[in-house]
């Protein structure tokens, strides 16, 4: 691998919510064009460190660089950053009240001034692309959480942003409709978008990540490329945390068999 | 008598909806300030939010009859008189905003804060969170809110009738309390029921269909 763009560096982030770290000391640098995805158990800090690099979350210790620019030294213009990091929710958060096409169409045009009909021809091409053109006028209530989940992507991406950040975006969803949102990351990930996915689908991590980062109690743990990651886990932790999630799959696969 | 029947209705209409339209200008803004400054909000401050929480809580609690006569001058500063329709609506009107403030806040904070955290991931600044966000999606919330307002002034403006308020609250008094005509305070009794029925009704059918998060429209 050649030497590549630095787009997105943390350096010794350090979050505490007043009881304690939650995060400590986590240095991490994204790439462009990578895709990084972070694991780990329930509570380990992976959500908190996305909503950290969105300023969602003030922080109490290190800095983050976007583009080598330092986005959290109190001077930042965050309406004009976040529109470069795009984000995701694992409860989708859709605008109830708006059809498809304005739910994406509201950061374009009430943020970013784009004109309306250049706008909604990207919007047009990406809900094809994901496949709910046809939805477009449909309400977020109409929609399945697949569909809902789809079209939150197609919101964040109609931001053009430089990185993508997954907040476990499947974690809602019912099993058969995981696939089609995975599916959906997958092609973006193919297509060359920086992306950071927190999320618990091992399958779909080892497929889809350049590299894995292992959390636990607010530290990175490990930090290697999925092959050597999920086939010789250099430390007794992640270890176990693989372990578990074996044992998990099979007790869910003797439930299924058990129920049909 | 239908004449006089008639012209109290038309000034008690008159009055709950002025007063509603100004308690509107003065709360909406106090509801909104409410609802971004506390703790959980897009602009949390935490005296401005006190500051105005106080007042609030302050004309809140002075019962109508008493606000009523309290406000005398300052509805005859602005007025030029302090009894007949025109001037109740002064102290309907200070009445009525910290109470619509109240609504409107409670309203505002009932919308998602994942929808605000989505708009705000985006980039979107506080105007825009404000006017497409909050207020776009609370606004079934927020008619409801304007239809209790109005039944709420309706009955308040009649209260007015004590100190010469005009209206049919007046009439009911002057006629019923004072003269012993039952008739006339019954027929003004069912008059108000009526109007409150109507404008409740249309406030409900407005807000039920501006409302998209529902499957049964």
């Amino acid at each position: 691998m050649g030497k590549k763009e630095v787009l997105l560096e943390i350096r010794n982030l350090h979050k505490d919510y007043g009881n304690g770290p939650v995060l400590e000391d986590i240095s991490l640098q994204v790439e462009k064009g990578e895709v990084i995805v972070l694991v780990g158990p329930s509570g380990c800090g992976k959500s908190t460190l996305l909503r950290c690099i969105n300023g969602l979350e003030p922080i109490q210790g290190g800095s983050i660089l976007l583009d080598g620019r330092e986005i959290t030294d109190g001077k930042t213009n965050w309406s004009q950053v976040r529109q470069k990091i795009g984000m995701v929710f694992q409860s989708y958060d859709l605008f109830p009240n708006m059809t498809v096409l304005d739910n994406v169409l509201l950061g374009p045009l009430k943020v970013q001034k784009r004109q309306k009909a250049e706008a909604k021809a990207q919007a047009e091409q990406l809900l094809a692309r994901v496949g709910l053109l046809q939805k477009k006028d449909a309400y977020p209530r109409e929609l399945s959480g697949g569909q809902k989940q789809r079209v939150a992507i197609v919101r964040a991406l109609m931001m053009e942003p430089e990185i993508l950040l997954f907040d476990e975006v499947t974690a809602a969803l019912d099993p058969e409709m995981v696939r089609e949102v995975l599916d959906v990351m997958l092609e973006l990930a193919e297509s060359g978008s920086t992306m950071l996915i927190v999320t618990h689908e091992l399958q779909f991590a080892r497929a889809v990540a350049d590299r894995i980062v292992f959390l636990d109690g607010g530290h990175i743990v490990e930090m290697d490329d999925p092959e050597t990651f999920f086939t010789q886990p250099k430390s007794d932790r992640v270890h176990r945390f693989l372990n578990t999630f074996v044992f998990a799959s099979q007790s869910q696969e003797r439930k299924h068999s058990e129920s049909q | 008598m239908v004449q006089m029947l008639l012209e109290g209705t038309r000034d008690t209409l008159y009055m709950t909806l002025m007063a509603t339209l100004f308690g509107y200008v003065l709360g909406l803004p106090m509801g909104i300030v409410l609802a971004v400054t506390d703790k959980n909000g897009i602009c949390a401050n935490k005296i401005v939010y006190k500051v105005l929480d106080f007042i609030v809580n302050l004309v809140r609690s002075v019962p109508f009859l008493i606000l009523l006569i309290l406000v005398i001058p300052l509805t005859r500063l602005i007025v030029g008189k302090s009894y007949g329709s025109t001037a109740t609506i002064v102290p309907l009107v200070i009445a009525a905003a910290p109470f619509i403030a109240r609504m409107v806040e409670s309203s505002l904070k009932e919308v998602e804060q994942g929808t605000i955290e989505a708009a705000l991931s985006m980039g979107a600044g506080t105007g825009t969170i404000i006017w497409k966000v909050l207020l776009a999606e609370a606004r079934t919330s927020l008619l409801v809110g304007v239809t209790i307002a109005v039944g709420t002034i309706l009955g308040y403006s009649a209260m007015a009738g004590v100190v010469g308020g005009g209206g049919l609250g007046d009439i009911a008094i002057r006629y019923g309390y004072y003269r012993y005509e039952t008739g006339v305070m019954i027929v003004t009794i069912i008059i108000l029921v009526v109007l409150v029925q109507i404008l409740q009704g249309l406030g409900m059918m407005l807000s039920r269909k501006l409302d998209r998060r529902r499957r049964e429209l």
